[in-house]
């Protein structure tokens, strides 16, 4: 055996302490659904893991009246220290139960333990603590004196980072004084119903938090119930449009985070080793699954053979499997369907006359795979260049000067996020200012801070998640709040664009 | 050991278009790419979450004793001190004869002698299990004298039986821009590493990333140490902290896979100091692995420049056979 064939690490599962089914968390405590009940199975060996209640229109009715009570008769009455303390509770739990939260996190999505146990669970902590602090300072930080809370929140979340996105949605909601009824994804609930209990080990008032799950039928009644004041989505952008119009013309407030493709521009100056680490992290990064991933490679032509070259060589050391393995970087894809999704798209890749290339790995026998794959050769017409694979697919185009780069990065109905690599600060500040995307990441790419906003341009959503305005999607505030680039930024962009 | 039979000075030649000289070696160092010290620090942080157990730890393990240059640079060594390490060297384990040796002695140039002398039969290659002698050269550790004086420290050792040579590089004309002076120094010694019968000795340039300060300077004394004819670039004497880290050894690996991909040669990489610990000397391994490829864990590839490695390295072996740990008085001291 060759070294680099490591021994398994895996992590025990003995840390977990799962129940054979989970009912629905309403009211504070947990309840049998009215729906047929499903099955959460591992993506990584298709294997039973848990029964879930299914949520029907009288449970989102009864989770909603909770909600409504629970705001009504103590958490808008409380004060924001006496909320910021159930927040530090919840935040410290979370970090006490770490490991098991990471062991289902990965057992349950299909990521590798690694990214689990050093990303998503320190995050969520992270939001909590950071929201905690929030909570008794709200007066005085520009928002108008005493910004209010705005009621009972409807928040359904994606599968791919299932906690982390429950933290981003309940953190900011419960420390500006709202209630919330969340409704995770479909094949990633367990997490969500681990964080139940954990909301009644940090004593919580009843009601306050509530979590129903199901499918898409349970989300769409969730954010179409009459008694709810503030819908919050994240996922994908046809879901999205759907919520915008059962929104409209309703007094819910809507923060939408939907889908994207983001260009990664690496100039030819720029550190090119990190920039690799950058390109991989960008897109393989849990397994392709995150609405910022930096899907298409933006590379200045005269590096474009050298940077293949030793991306291939990074990819071929990249290791897919057991998603529990300590040493694993790729794990499973989330589902069969999503699988099927990453084919269809590749296929069409591959028959529009983009060159496919894919890492050697074995792939095991049973669950959701796909193997590390980048496309050369691809023009800004082809629908791999176009449309979200949501896989670790990545798509290669060159530009020949930074105009050309912005345009075409610009070039795209979404605007999550971008990534600009250069060793010169000065072409950072240029470029970046010109990208119409919520997020730009210089020299890095796909790092979150609870502190820093992040949301999109154009069809990849509004709204802020993150920071001052993260909390500010969650108030009723006197002055304007939304500190989206200044008007005259605005104009800069458009006129770079359509030159 | 041999070193390269490539004429020092065609490798930079035939790269640089040109002589090696200041405004040559300046024009085609600060071409290099620039390193991003967040991104160095954060790609080495994750290959250090690495988990490493059972088969692959033993195999680590005695991979990481056979790799190690067992290090005594002290003013106060003695003939006495050295062959103590000597034999420490050729039996690491005392309670255990399926113990690997270590890679080389490395001594100060006066003590050459007394290692050769007490190595015995046990000296000779380590590819072949046996025992190099390394020398530090070149007025170590500063390197603050004059070239003819570090010249003569050199062929002094290599007379004595050295077969290896870890010299310091100018770091304050290096600093200074001088990049030829650097250059010129290399290339001088590595002649001076040259033995009667036309071989040359083994020649290790020591960069001292620890006064070199910035990463890009790593990289651009990686490459000039290279292209003056080195075998191995060494990050440290010992004697300046920091000493070695790990994205000092990734930069420097770096280095030596892109020197691969462009020449088909093979350039050895020695992190040397503050290496301690058998979890930090695997991560080590990881990293070699996993940025020039599993190829370079040889001897004459890479190498740990340590002296209280090797016991922590021989408490977790133990730990491995009998299951639980000892302690300090069950692995000898030198």
């Amino acid at each position: 055996m060759s070294f680099l064939e490591y021994a398994p690490a895996p992590e025990s599962q003995a840390i977990l302490n799962l129940r054979d089914s989970y009912g629905l968390f309403i009211d504070g405590e947990f309840r049998e659904g009215h729906g047929t009940p499903f099955a959460s199975i591992s993506p990584a060996t298709e294997k039973h893991i848990a029964t879930i209640a299914h949520a029907d229109a009288s449970d989102v009715d009864a989770a909603v009246a909770a909600a409504r009570r629970a705001y009504d008769r103590t958490w808008s009455r409380m004060s924001g220290a006496d909320r910021g303390k159930c927040l530090f509770r919840i935040a410290r739990l979370v970090q006490e139960r770490s490991r098991e939260l990471a062991v289902a996190e990965s057992l349950d999505n299909g990521k590798p333990i690694k990214e689990s146990r050093d990303v998503d669970v320190p995050l969520v902590a992270a939001w909590f603590f950071y929201y905690a602090g929030w909570a008794d300072k709200l007066d005085h930080v520009g928002l108008g004196a005493a910004p209010a809370p705005l009621g009972v929140a409807a928040q359904v979340i994606p599968w791919n980072f299932p906690l982390l996105m429950l933290a981003w949605k309940i953190a900011p909601a419960l420390a500006a004084g709202n209630t919330v009824v969340l409704k995770p994804a479909e094949t990633t609930s367990l997490t969500a119903l681990l964080f139940a209990e954990i909301v009644q080990q940090a004593d919580l008032p009843p009601g306050v938090v509530n979590i129903i799950t199901g499918a898409g039928e349970t989300g769409a009644a969730l954010v179409g119930h009459g008694d709810v004041d503030k819908v919050a989505f994240t996922g994908s952008t046809s879901v999205g449009r759907a919520i915008a119009r059962s929104v409209a013309g309703t007094n819910k407030k809507l923060t939408l985070e939907l889908g994207g493709k983001a260009a990664n521009i690496v100039f030819d100056d720029a550190p090119i080793d990190q920039a690799i680490e950058g390109i991989v992290n960008g897109i393989f990064f849990n397994q392709g699954h995150v609405c910022c991933a930096g899907s298409r490679l933006l590379v200045q032509e005269s590096i474009h053979d050298e940077v293949i070259d030793r991306l291939k060589t990074r990819l071929s050391t990249l290791r897919l499997g057991d998603p529990l393995d300590k040493n694993t970087d790729i794990g499973a894809i989330n589902s069969a369907e999503q699988l099927q999704r990453i084919r269809e798209l590749s296929d069409v890749g591959e028959a529009e006359g983009a060159e496919r290339w894919t890492a050697a790995c074995t792939i095991p026998e049973n669950g959701f795979w796909y193997a590390p794959t980048i496309f050369t050769n691809v023009s800004t017409s082809h629908r791999i260049a176009r449309e979200e694979i949501f896989g670790p697919v990545l798509s290669v185009l060159t530009f020949r000067t930074p105009t050309e780069a912005i345009a075409k990065a610009n070039n795209t109905p979404y605007g999550l996020s971008a990534g600009i690599w250069t060793d010169k600060g000065s072409r950072i500040l240029a470029v970046a200012d010109k990208l119409r995307a919520g997020v730009v990441w210089a020299n890095t790419f796909n790092r979150f801070d609870p502190s820093s906003p992040f949301g999109g341009y154009k069809e990849s959503g509004y709204g802020r998640e993150g920071g001052r305005h993260g909390i500010a999607a969650y108030l009723k505030t006197a002055a304007p709040t939304v500190a989206l680039p200044s008007a005259t930024a605005r104009k800069t962009v458009s006129k770079g664009a359509t030159k | 050991m041999t070193g390269t039979q490539i004429v020092p000075g065609e490798r930079a030649i035939a790269l640089l278009g040109g002589e090696a000289n200041d405004a040559n070696l300046r024009r085609y160092l600060h071409g290099i790419p620039g390193v991003d010290a967040v991104g160095l620090e954060q790609r080495a942080a994750g290959l250090g979450t690495r988990s490493i157990k059972t088969t692959s730890k033993a195999w680590a393990l005695d991979r990481i004793i056979g790799l190690i240059d067992l290090t005594t640079l002290e003013g106060a060594d003695t003939p006495g001190k050295v062959r103590s390490l000597v034999a420490k060297a050729v039996t690491p384990d005392a309670a255990d004869p399926s113990c690997p040796r270590v890679a080389a002695v490395c001594v100060y140039g006066d003590m050459v002698p007394h290692a050769v002398q007490a190595l015995g039969t046990a000296h000779g290659d380590p590819d072949q299990g046996k025992i190099a002698v390394a020398a530090v050269a070149t007025a170590f550790p500063s390197g603050r004298s004059s070239r003819s004086i570090k010249l003569e420290d050199t062929a002094d050792a290599v007379a004595a039986g050295a077969d290896e040579i870890d010299m310091v590089i100018d770091r304050g004309a290096f600093l200074a821009g001088r990049y030829g002076q650097v250059y010129d120094e290399i290339v001088a010694v590595k002649e001076a590493c040259r033995r009667a019968d036309g071989t040359y000795a083994h020649l290790k340039v020591i960069l001292e990333t620890g006064e070199l300060n910035t990463y890009d300077n790593v990289r651009r004394a990686s490459w000039l140490g290279i292209l003056a004819g080195g075998d191995f670039i060494k990050t440290s004497t010992g004697k300046v902290a920091p000493a070695a880290t790990l994205p000092v050894t990734l930069l420097m690996l770096e280095v030596v896979r892109d020197w691969h991909r462009l020449s088909g040669e093979k350039v050895g990489v020695k992190p040397a100091g503050g290496i301690r610990a058998s979890k930090d000397a695997i991560k080590y391994l990881v990293t070699v692995a996993e940025t020039a490829g599993e190829e370079w864990l040889t001897p004459h590839l890479f190498r740990f420049g340590a002296s209280s490695l090797l016991n922590d390295v021989l408490l977790q072996r133990q730990k491995m056979t009998t299951g639980h740990y000892s302690g300090p008085d069950y692995v000898t001291i030198d």
